[in-house]
């Protein structure tokens, strides 16, 4: 019965994400977009399915919403911040810097959501992986002790990533 | 009531306003073009958002009906961003930099956009 529940449904959570995509997108609460949302949710799981191989499994629930309120808040903190070097701050004056951030994680899609979150807060953008995955590049409009960026991408970051991936 | 509703709306709108504003003056002020990358990841982020909080409280507030549509374009901004940063980043260390201008890459040796333009052929992954 489990079996026949999986093969139906390879994917629950996009089968979930789809419907609710669907139905913000028709912007009305109706039956008619709900249904026709699911339809999709179940059609689309079941033929990308082949594209899906090893998918990560998340682990830890309450540590994504911990994760994502932490991202929300720092984004609006750098914000501030990288608006004061703009406006405040010489050219001269400023240090750009590369930085390298050693990998723990070796899930993809972990990888994936940390370089997004780096790149969405301002003030970094990660530019690059090294040749087997194992390092991140990193770019930092302002930093004049990048030691102190790369740990706070690890400690604050990659430590709960770790925790929801791995 | 609807005073102090209107002044949220617009309290959330200036600010998107101004860090619009400080985005792209960022593009002029910034001389290299690693740095001017920072500017439009950062009008996305809260430009955008101020916006976007502001027409769902318009439409929850003043209107007063749901309208979550706005969630969906953070979405949508916050998984196409990165990858059109990560693209012109690319695109950057491609033609402008040499490896020994970037931070060692430890025991993997190069950065993959560089170990690219080094392998000859490159390896076919499809055996494996």
């Amino acid at each position: 019965m489990i079996r026949l529940l999986h093969r139906i449904f390879p994917h629950p959570h996009l089968t979930l994400l789809l419907t609710i995509v669907w139905v913000l997108l028709a912007n009305n609460m109706t039956l008619n977009s709900l249904v026709f949302g699911l339809i999709l949710g179940i059609i689309i799981p079941f033929i990308t399915q082949p594209y899906w191989p090893d998918r990560p499994k998340l682990r830890n629930w309450p540590m994504v919403v911990e994760y994502i309120l932490v991202v929300l808040w720092d984004i609006v903190v750098a914000n501030v911040t990288v608006a004061r070097v703009i406006l405040f701050k010489r050219d001269a004056d400023r240090q750009p810097a590369w930085i390298c951030v050693p990998l723990e994680l070796r899930t993809p899609e972990a990888i994936t959501v940390l370089a997004g979150t780096i790149t969405m807060t301002p003030g970094t953008v990660s530019s690059d992986l090294s040749a087997q995955g194992h390092n991140l590049l990193v770019h930092c409009l302002d930093a004049p002790d990048p030691d102190a960026v790369r740990d706070q991408i690890k400690s604050r970051y990659e430590r709960r990533l770790k925790e929801i991936f791995e | 009531m609807g005073f102090i509703i209107e002044l949220l709306i617009a309290f959330f709108l200036i600010v998107s306003g101004i860090f619009g504003v400080v985005g792209s003056y960022g593009m002029i002020k910034l001389k290299d073009p690693m740095s001017r990358l920072h500017a439009p990841t950062k009008a996305t982020t809260l430009g955008v958002g101020g916006v976007l909080l502001a027409s769902i409280c318009h439409s929850v507030l003043i209107e007063e009906h749901l309208s979550l549509h706005e969630l969906l374009i953070t979405l949508f901004l916050f998984l196409t961003a990165p990858i059109t940063a990560l693209f012109i980043a690319k695109w950057h260390i491609h033609r402008h930099e040499k490896p020994s201008d970037l931070p060692d890459a430890g025991e993997d040796e190069l950065w993959a956009t560089h170990a690219v333009e080094q392998v000859e052929d490159v390896p076919d992954h499809s055996k494996s």
